[in-house]
């Protein structure tokens, strides 16, 4: 295999009295989507601060394209694209306007800064909104603008800090489309979020983060793996037959349980996948329990968080 | 509408300067291009350009006939002729509050970070600043010449000193522009409102609207020393208004510290803030 396009190995970095980064090993090959998934405070923003030269390391070393991001700093610009969690489009011009300007400053003529301008229009979807002004755009067109004007010199990576912090579901939807569409033209993506759901969409590699490290990574198939894989929902109809449930479902299904009372819910991780489903239905039937739903899935990101930290994505301790 | 996009690719990118000269050419154009940025500013919101006339009317009104007509200047010139001169150098330092809010707004907007990963010239964007604002206050002293020719202000003694007026003004306004330049850089977005109540006063200490030599004399002091007195006594000169020159060193060699101030403050600011620019984040 090639070598990885962005790679860090024992990354630290100190704020005042504590590290915001200790340790942090990161290895992406070409053409990936890599996903940062933590709380706030986990060093998130940090790694991706560094890889875009922004921010020295105190300690480790890291590369892009081959380029050391600290000794380097000026060809590593060369390559790279950086959306930060705000948005730097300017309001007062027009989305035309926007990359024209942005493409003058990545040093190209007049003449093709307008025609990348164009060009980028039509690829972000955004060509019928070209003319107006950036205040009236929605949430989801800033962004996608924002993308695009860090997309103007085409640069082989791009790091998303939270690209769609903000923004109501359609819009977080479209976001997603634009780094599909980018990662599917061959681009790397490093991208940090606190979304579960926005990880497991876009990501070829999740890296689970807290405390400034690592604590897990990998597909999102196999991280779920990591909770056992299958988990079994049981929904009771009253809340008084939670406690009679768990008893059953820790003897049928034979893995950890988990119950959300706010949802009349069991859950309890499956041992045997074949059976778990008709063993576990039988079982209920027969202590006279009357379920409402049953049902077998994956194991969710969050209950990865939850099993290796003790924490949910919130930063809540768990009950 | 659900949107989907087609793969989008990456394409080779610019390489980065080689020579000195093609720096050099990165540096002009990214400076132009900064700039640019706020003349479409000004022409989109003509409010902004509207206020900027308006301040010198409002100022004219307040100082040169409220408080104008109760103040008597030496040799029964009229006052307005001494207050002109004022009102250019105090226009020239509220400036840093412009500078320093532009600054602010872009770091605070994550706009100077974007440009931190570019392959842009780091020096750049400092110089966009800075001509925009040099822009801008040249704007705010034509208008300000005019309404003042306008209320009997005139210069006495030839264009030339005009023009030596105007050089001396820009150069306070460097001097601003770095000061504003850094401490926009420090300061957090939401304190900047502090800066007017600070700038304000700093602005009337000193020989803008009255001699010093009337005020009380620690006052007096602090006003012949504030580097504003040296480039609005400066002027007066050069214009062949009318000053009250005081008894101290300072105060009847404005010609010298009308350079001397504004280098200084720039010796000590550009440094700090080409190096508090390079190392935030």
């Amino acid at each position: 295999m090639s070598s990885p396009v962005l790679f860090a190995e024992g990354l630290r970095k100190r704020f005042g009295g504590y590290y915001a980064l200790d340790g942090f090993d990161l290895s992406v090959p070409a053409g990936t989507v890599c996903g940062l998934l933590g709380p706030n405070g986990a060093g998130k923003t940090t790694v991706l601060r560094i890889l875009s030269t922004l921010m020295r390391p105190d300690g480790g070393r890291a590369t892009v394209n081959g380029f050391d991001v600290a000794r380097q700093a000026a060809e590593v610009r060369n390559h790279i694209g950086m959306i930060g969690q705000q948005s730097t489009v300017d309001d007062i011009l027009t989305g035309r306007e926007n990359l024209a300007l942005w493409g003058r400053l990545y040093h190209l003529s007049a003449a093709n800064a307008r025609r990348r301008a164009d060009e980028l229009l039509e690829q972000f979807g955004l060509t019928a909104a070209g003319s107006k002004q950036v205040k009236h755009y929605s949430g989801g067109m800033r962004r996608r603008l924002d993308l695009a004007s860090s997309f103007i010199t085409a640069p082989s990576v791009m790091f998303l800090d939270e690209p769609t912090a903000g923004l109501d579901p359609r819009n977080r939807i479209e976001m997603w489309s634009a780094v599909r569409a980018l990662a599917l033209g061959g681009t790397t993506v490093l991208l940090t979020t606190q979304l579960l759901d926005e990880a497991d969409q876009l990501a070829d590699q999740i890296v689970l983060m807290d405390g400034g490290r690592e604590i897990a990574s990998g597909t999102p198939d196999e991280l779920k793996a990591r909770t056992g894989g299958d988990w079994i929902d049981v929904t009771v109809r009253n809340i008084a037959e939670i406690p009679a449930a768990a008893g059953v479902m820790a003897r049928t299904a034979g893995g950890r349980l988990q119950t959300t009372p706010a949802e009349n819910r069991v859950s309890a991780a499956v041992t045997n996948r074949q059976h778990a489903l008709t063993d576990v239905t039988r079982a209920l039937h027969a202590a006279g329990i009357d379920a409402e739903d049953v049902t077998l899935r994956r194991a969710t990101l969050d209950e990865v968080f939850l099993l290796l930290t003790g924490q949910d994505l919130e930063g809540e301790e768990a009950s | 509408m659900s949107l989907t996009l087609p793969p989008i690719t990456p394409a080779p990118m610019p390489r980065a300067p080689r020579s000195v000269l093609q720096r050099l050419r990165w540096l002009i154009s990214d400076s132009w291009n900064v700039a640019s940025r706020d003349l479409i500013h000004w022409i989109r919101q003509p409010v902004r350009l509207f206020s900027s006339v308006m301040y010198p009317v409002v100022s004219i009104l307040i100082f040169g006939y409220v408080f104008g007509n109760a103040v008597m200047v030496v040799g029964g010139w009229n006052y307005r002729e001494f207050l002109m001169p004022g009102l250019f150098g105090q226009s020239i330092v509220l400036g840093v509050g412009v500078t320093l809010v532009a600054i602010a707004e872009d770091t605070n907007r994550g706009v100077n970070n974007r440009f931190r990963t570019m392959p842009m010239s780091r020096a750049g964007y400092l110089a966009g600043r800075s001509i925009a604002d040099l822009l801008n206050s040249t704007l705010d002293i034509v208008v300000l010449m005019l309404c003042g020719v306008a209320v009997g202000w005139t210069w006495h003694l030839g264009f030339g000193n005009v023009l030596i007026a105007f050089g001396l003004l820009m150069l306070l306004r460097v001097a601003m522009i770095w000061l504003g330049i850094f401490l926009g850089l420090i300061i957090k977005p939401e304190n900047t409102s502090v800066v007017w109540t600070v700038l304000l006063p700093l602005t009337m200490f000193s020989d803008t609207f009255v001699s010093p030599q009337m005020m009380p004399e620690w006052l007096g002091t602090i006003s012949e020393w504030n580097p504003l007195s040296a480039t609005v006594g400066a002027i007066r000169e050069l214009f062949g208004n009318p000053g009250w020159p005081g008894d101290s060193w300072v105060s009847t060699h404005p010609m010298v510290m009308a350079v001397v101030w504004p280098l200084a403050i720039i010796a000590v600011f550009w440094p700090l803030s080409v190096r508090r620019y390079r190392s935030m984040s």
